[in-house]
């Protein structure tokens, strides 16, 4: 985590590039790396599904302001950024976008003279929001003028060889190539082969005799170079969904198993060869050059994009629907900063979580079965980066969050049992002859397994389980005795020094350096779903995308290890000979956990261990109760082990495309002490980081903290918010209809493009608002430290998040405006109290649809317990 | 134990009626009447099926209501259950229930959650109609419901563009086995001057005598079986449309697309076996349509690196092998064969998104890096060529629109000059005078009436195709349709005196309600922007659902599908063409085949796609 953010350098280097692009675009020369640069940075960043890493959809302007970056983008590329008009004022109507607030928004924003003109403005004037989009228009020419639908033309076939190409596992016969390279690989093929991709000779002269060069390429599609790089975007942008792909692979060719060499440049080649191809298949061979026939002017798509009233009509909107949930939140923090809180004497455990917002209904309902618990919450790689090797795996796993590239190799070893096959999922069904056989008699079992799955479902091979990311019972290779033991650069396990590093750091983080429970629980967290490409996104974020269980082993071994702790005791953390670390996983979907490596405890521990083990099963009904009101399959009001069997079955049914639902909600990022919130009901809405700014007065520990919360916390924040109010263009769109390309994304049709982003099935229930971290510091502390890295401070003077300080002695809030802190009054001043916690959640309405107006009135207010 | 063959149509019917009037937010409802119903479906043909062994497994046949009758023509219901119904309907209802209840949660707060589950109800219903019909008529009407929720399904997410694009697309190869199916009835009438139903077609003596004094006839009618069998199971050189068709949600593809509806043709074959079981050609193009099938097809799969394509084309081959048993004889193989590949394809399609994520940890344990070779030997460049050809579809879907579609539309769009005030003052005119001609017949020359038929087909065709390629107006479109099937009405009126107003009115009742309801929904949406230009999507129903569904109504009713009496006044209307007027068989023939299509694409094209207003959130044309 602390080391440097390369993947947010890269992007800083880019924006300056860009920043100078604009000159570049009204300068008639056309500069083939600076385009094919400026392209890599506007596409889609999505790596193969396989890994799924949340990002901000609209990283690409990240260096402007948050409002002035959304309505330039949706201006050039034609995105929806906002919710729409009419739906915020059907909000305002129902009362989830509160009027107090939105006076006192206009009032800020326009002054109170102002007050009644623009509140007429958003509740009834009438603006035309239909937004035509500058990507596209040159090459729609090709329609309009030429009378030749050329994305149809090349399209389906270019999408089918680059996927055949890129294929990782599905076809049965490979594309013939040396891996030299996609454009290489096609001469090669197109050079001893009878037949062609193309439909004519010209094209396939160029590509084997040519010089293959985009400038000459678009010479003959484009003619005038004043159109080059207008050409380009838009030919990019009319699938960008592989173009994205295409350019994440070359930049990250490890990102597939089975690698691929490929780059944007490569794919260009190609396009404009099938463009040249369709073009003279379609109009003969006397075709002139688009900019012959095109009347307008190349048009600058990076223009400033002015500001419009409608513009501001939105943003006072958007405002106000965040500050109507956020006001409750800090109304509640304010009640409970009064409230006296008395730490338990006798602590039964310590568990840390992640700090993923569904941990925080588990670790409500813990310190609730158990009131003698303490809960801390911390970055679900528990500080330990590495890359795990299973046993027999022929890749390593990534163990930590993506912009880390760690120098640790953690291997596995004595797996016991065998793992298990999918008759039903062979190729061999796709051949001619086994295929036969298989339809004669396997075909019957089919039938016979499709019963089963819908009336018993069960766990299965082809389930993706969080549990069989790792062995329960295997071993680890984690301490390393001998610097010598090497793999591929990787140094196999860790060195005693190293270990006591990383749990000196985490303890010191969270604020846990004295007062140890006899246990302390390590709770990794992972999922388990059913028939789900997007498995990856359910997964620990911190993990990149994969279950935790290792790391929680890994720490829990060094946290038990006694030269570790010989070593903190030095550095004055001293923790009991009786407390021991236990690693554990829980299944976020299917709402398990599993322990690892229980033999090592004390005989007195054992004991507690048994008890503690009940109590997390008691707080694992309420939290399966607590998730089961948003889903339609399951009636809460069952009894606890009913509705416990129900989630369980949602994590192993094919036919449930929400097993669970993800981040979908998260709004706050929480950097203090649990008690700020201990006593609020917040909705799992919140992420949690354990801090206590009392052993941390000049914020030095806050800088590594907060560095994350940025790409990790408001890249999902802002994944789930585009996603949410454009599911065509920044999300995945429906999941019903996916097919698996090439077992690296999902497109709908067999001729579709590929669709990054998020299916609607995870953010129908999300409210598109912009993440709130809350810290738990002097303001002067705070700023100090977010300005201390740029890439970090992007984030808030951006206000691509919001932040406020809690003053912890004066208790007062200050938000985080324009480079300084000032201060902030909750408006709300009562919050409803839950009495019977099982009865509210009975009586909790369910979303009629998920239209957002709808939707939204599923996600509870805050109350206090 | 005949009677009770009917239930097994009544029961999804009213299933069908009633999801209709349930609200759309309903969703336990919905899905609870349409499991329901599927269920007693299931638990009746089971029992059934238990009766019918237990006596001996009886062949049965009962005629049903008669929709028309004089003299010469009869049409009615037949219903029809030996074997092999048996074992489609089981293999049917077992899966459309699995499927139904597997939708339930799977389709949970979908859009068209409503329209999914009316239209699986639907479907359920025209392809019990298949199985179940004892003559061609019965077989036609389902088979007719078929292709209209094929196309409804492929289209189920109808604001985007390959959806509606690719649903037309089907629809269009559907329609042309649709034609072929009307071709053998009529010709099927001709030859046996009757409705013969299939169980008299079991009577091996008649059928063989028959055959032997009308060969090219028989070959004819088998011939046109055959097509429509090829098409409907996407066999060569059809194959292209059914990975096109896995547009909708997984479970409607599985249903659909992966198992009962693409195994139709196999039905349809097996059904028709005694008729051209004595041709020896036929066979022999079942076996080559079989073999060259299963081998292109297979080797299609092979290099798909989409996962439902792959299946697709899978599929295809094993129907290609069940093709060739049934050519040769081997029906039983077939039954099972046909029964394996449904489970197995249906299934596969179902857990498909699971690939993902069980190949990549394969992947993890088992990966071996290919060994490459890419040498400039023969053998290797036969190799590569094959590559190329396999990844290319062997140009299928290419070759389809190419020479099938592109044609009709180059022809369509030279014939703008009908906009014309004078082309269609004379073309008024003409129709007066062929008015004039029908009812004043003794004072026409002979010669020129017997030409008349024959010019007004023509011209019917003409203005067919017009609206078939009109990129303008949708209005001119629709009017061009409507004055096409005038002149066919006319034309056949011409030509055959017994053409009686009856048999006009039951062809026109239907079509000329719809006509208006159409022209008044199309009217209406123009008031809004003045634009309803064919030449780009519209996505009216984003806005204006409801219109969208009533025209949707209307273009069927005009197109005769079989909820109104036009449908029977088609089959009226062909078997007054003779058998040796093959000129006017064929205008005849193409103008149905386009109207449906041209005022389907009128539909698609106002109301569906991506929405033309961009306030909201438009999904990409390439999704």
């Amino acid at each position: 985590m602390n080391e440097l953010d390369s993947r947010q350098k890269n992007v800083l280097t880019n924006e300056k590039i860009i920043d100078n692009s604009s000159s570049i675009l009204s300068n008639p020369s056309f500069d083939e790396t600076l385009v094919l640069h400026e392209l890599k940075h506007y596409l889609p960043s999505q790596t193969p599904l396989k890994d799924f890493i949340h990002h901000n959809s609209l990283h690409a302007f990240q260096h402007l302001k948050f409002y002035e970056a959304i309505f330039k983008a949706s201006k050039i590329f034609g995105y929806q950024v906002t919710m729409q008009l009419k739906e915020y004022r059907e909000l305002y109507e129902t009362g989830r976008i509160k009027d107090t607030i939105l006076e006192r928004i206009i009032i800020e924003k326009k002054g109170r003279e102002n007050l009644v003109k623009w509140k007429g403005y958003l509740l009834s004037k009438d603006y035309d929001a239909s937004n035509l989009a500058r990507i596209g228009q040159l090459r729609a020419h090709w329609k309009s003028l030429y009378k030749t639908d050329l994305d149809s033309l090349v399209q389906p076939l270019l999408f089918r060889i680059l996927c055949s190409y890129l294929d990782q596992g599905i076809s049965i016969w490979n594309f013939p190539s040396e891996n030299k390279g996609f454009l290489s690989s096609i001469r090669e093929l197109e050079k001893n082969s009878f037949t062609s991709f193309f439909k004519t000779e010209r094209a396939k002269q160029l590509l084997l005799n040519g010089t293959c060069k985009i400038t000459d390429l678009l010479k003959i599609v484009v003619g005038d170079e004043a159109y080059y790089e207008q050409y380009l975007f838009d030919q990019q942008f009319s699938h960008q969904g592989w173009s994205g792909m295409v350019s994440s692979i070359e930049d990250q060719p490890q990102s597939l198993l089975d690698q691929k060499k490929i780059s944007l440049h490569d794919l260009i080649v190609f396009e404009l060869l099938l463009e040249i191809d369709a073009l003279n298949f379609q109009l003969g061979k006397d075709w002139k050059p688009l900019s012959t026939k095109v009347n307008s002017k190349p048009l600058n798509l990076f223009s400033d994009v002015p500001s419009t009233e409608l513009n501001e009509v939105f943003t006072i909107f958007q405002e106000t629907f965040e500050w109507s949930y956020y006001d409750e939140v800090l109304a509640g923090i304010a009640l409970e900063k009064k409230r006296k809180h008395v730490d338990p004497v006798n602590k039964s455990f310590q568990a840390m979580f992640c700090i993923d917002e569904r941990e925080c209904s588990l670790r409500r309902h813990i310190e609730k079965t158990d009131p003698n618990c303490e809960t801390f919450g911390t970055p679900g790689f528990f500080a330990v980066e590495f890359y795990f090797q299973p046993e027999n795996g022929k890749f390593y796993d990534k163990l930590c969050p993506a912009p880390v590239t760690p120098k640790y190799l953690i291997k596995e070893f004595n797996v016991k049992g065998k793992r298990e096959h999918e008759l039903l999922y062979t190729n061999k069904t796709h051949t001619f002859f086994l295929g036969t056989l298989i339809s004669l008699t396997l075909g019957f079992f089919a039938g016979v397994r499709l019963f089963m799955n819908i009336f018993r479902p069960k766990m299965s091979p082809a389930i993706s389980n969080a549990f069989t990311h790792m062995t329960k019972d295997s071993e680890l290779i984690i301490e390393n005795k001998n610097l010598e033991d090497r793999e591929n650069d990787l140094q196999i396990g860790f060195t005693i020094e190293e270990m006591a590093t990383r749990v000196e750091g985490l303890l010191r983080g969270i604020g846990l350096t004295k007062g140890f429970a006899p246990i302390v629980y390590v709770m990794a967290h992972g999922s388990s779903s059913a028939n789900n490409p997007h498995h990856g996104a359910h997964d620990c974020g911190a993990c990149s995308g994969r279950p935790g269980s290792v790391n929680a082993k890994v720490f829990s071994f060094m946290a038990n290890h006694l030269k570790v702790r010989e070593l903190l005791n030095a550095k004055g953390i001293c923790i009991p000979d009786e407390t021991q670390f236990v690693g554990c996983l829980h299944d976020t979907a299917g709402d398990e956990i599993e322990f690892y490596d229980e033999q090592v405890l004390l005989p007195k521990n054992i004991e507690n261990h048994k008890k503690n083990k009940s109590a997390f099963e008691s707080a694992l009904d309420l939290n399966t109760k607590e998730r089961s009101r948003r889903f339609a399959s399951i009636n809460t009001k069952n009894e606890l082990q009913k509705v416990r069997k129900a989630i369980k079955d949602r994590s192993v049914s094919l036919f449930e495309p929400r097993p669970e639902l993800g981040h979908g909600t998260n709004t706050l990022c929480i950097v203090g002490s649990r008690n700020l919130t201990k006593g609020l009901f917040l909705d799992r809405r919140a992420f949690m980081n354990s801090y206590d700014y009392k052993t941390d007065p000049q914020g030095q520990l806050l800088t590594g903290i907060m560095k994350p919360l940025g790409p990790v916390c408001g890249g999902i924040n802002l994944e789930y918010y585009f996603s949410r109010v454009d599911n065509h263009k920044f999300g995945a769109g429906t999941k019903l209809p996916h097919n698996v390309m090439g077992l690296i994304g999902v497109a709908n049709s067999c001729d579709g493009d590929l669709r990054p982003g998020l299916p609607v099935q995870m953010i129908e229930v999300h409210d598109p608002v912009r993440l709130l971290i809350i810290v738990e510091h002097f303001p002067e502390v705070v700023l100090k430290t977010i300005q201390a890295v740029s890439e970090m401070y992007e984030w808030f003077i951006n206000d691509w998040v919001h932040l406020v300080a809690i003053d912890p002695e004066t208790n007062k809030f200050y938000y985080f405006k324009d480079g300084g802190f000032t201060e902030y009054t909750p408006i709300t001043n009562e919050l409803g109290v839950i009495e019977n916690f099982n009865a509210f959640m009975e009586s909790a309405v369910e979303m009629e649809t998920n239209y957002i107006v709808d939707a939204t009135q599923e996600n509870l207010p805050v109350y206090r317990l | 134990m005949s009677q009770l063959l009917q239930f097994f149509i009544w029961i999804p019917f009213f299933g069908f009626i009633v999801s209709m009037l349930i609200p759309r937010k309903k969703e336990s409802i919905l899905s609870g009447i349409a499991i329901s119903t599927i269920g007693i479906n299931l638990a009746g043909i089971l029992i059934l099926v238990v009766f019918w062994l237990l006596n001996s497994s009886p062949t049965l046949d009962i005629k049903h209501i008669v929709l028309f009758e004089t003299e010469d023509i009869e049409i009615f219901i037949d219903f029809y259950f030996d074997k092999i119904t048996a074992v489609f309907a089981v293999v049917g209802a077992i899966l459309t229930f699995l499927v139904a209840v597997f939708s339930r949660f799977y389709l949970h707060r979908e859009e068209g959650f409503k329209r999914f589950f009316t239209t699986i109800l639907l479907f359920f219903l025209g392809y019990n109609l298949v199985i179940f019909s004892g003559n061609f008529e019965t077989l036609f009407i389902g088979w007719e419901i078929l292709g209209i929720c094929s196309f409804l399904l492929i289209a189920f997410y109808r604001d985007r563009y390959l959806p509606v694009k690719n649903g037309l697309k089907v629809l269009s190869i559907y329609r042309l086995g649709d034609i072929c199916l009307i071709l053998a009835m009529w010709m099927s009438h001709h030859l046996w001057h009757e409705n013969i139903t299939f169980l008299e077609i079991n009577d091996l003596k008649l059928v063989a005598e028959h055959i032997k004094e009308h060969n090219w006839y028989a070959f004819f009618i088998a011939l046109m079986i055959l097509i429509a069998a090829a098409a409907k199971s996407a066999q060569l050189p059809f194959s292209s449309w059914l990975p096109r068709a896995m547009e909708g949600p997984t479970t409607s593809s599985a249903v659909f697309y992966g198992s009962l509806s693409v195994h139709l043709g196999v039905f349809l074959l097996l059904r028709t076996f005694p008729y051209w079981e004595s041709i020896f050609i036929i066979k022999v193009l079942i076996v080559c349509t079989g073999i060259f099938t299963g081998i292109i097809a297979t080797s299609i799969a092979k290099v798909q690196s989409s996962v439902k394509t792959q299946i697709a084309y899978s599929a295809i081959a094993q129907i290609g092998l069940i093709f060739i048993e049934i050519a040769l004889g081997f029906h039983d193989l077939a039954l099972v064969h046909f029964t394996g590949n449904a489970f197995l394809r249906a299934y596969q399609l179902l857990v498909s998104p699971s690939v993902l994520g069980y190949k990549i940890h394969d992947m993890v344990f088992n990966f071996e890096p290919k060994k490459l070779r890419n040498t400039n030997t023969l053998l290797n460049k036969v190799k590569n060529s094959f590559y190329i050809l396999s990844l290319k579809e062997w140009n299928l879907d290419f070759i389809l629109y190419h020479f099938l579609w592109n044609p009709v539309k180059w022809v369509g769009k030279k014939l703008d000059f009908f906009k014309r005030k004078m082309s269609v003052a004379s073309l008024s005119i003409i129709y007066l005078f062929g008015l004039y001609c029908n009812l004043f017949q003794s004072s026409i020359p002979v010669d020129l009436f017997d030409l008349l038929p024959f010019l007004f087909s023509f011209l019917g065709l003409l203005l067919i195709l017009k609206a078939f390629a009109e990129r303008g107006d949708a209005l001119w479109a629709w009017s061009f349709v409507i004055g096409g099937q005038l002149f066919i009405t006319l034309s056949i009126a011409l030509l055959n005196e017994n053409f009686g107003h009856n048999h006009i009115l039951m062809y026109l009742s239907g079509s000329v309600v719809s006509a208006i309801v159409g022209f008044i929904c199309l009217k209406k949406i123009k008031s809004f922007d003045n634009n309803i230009e064919l030449n780009q999507f519209h996505g009216y129903t984003y806005e204006h659902p409801k219109i969208g569904f009533i025209f949707l109504l209307s273009c069927l009713g005009f197109a005769g599908l079989p909820f109104t009496p036009t449908f029977i006044g088609i089959d009226i209307l062909f078997s007054h063409i003779h058998k040796h007027q093959e000129i006017l068989i064929i205008f005849t023939a193409l103008s149905f085949v386009l109207i449906e299509l041209s005022i389907v694409r009128i539909y698609a094209r106002i109301f569906l796609g991506q929405h033309k207003k961009a306030y909201h959130a438009i999904a990409y044309r390439s999704s």
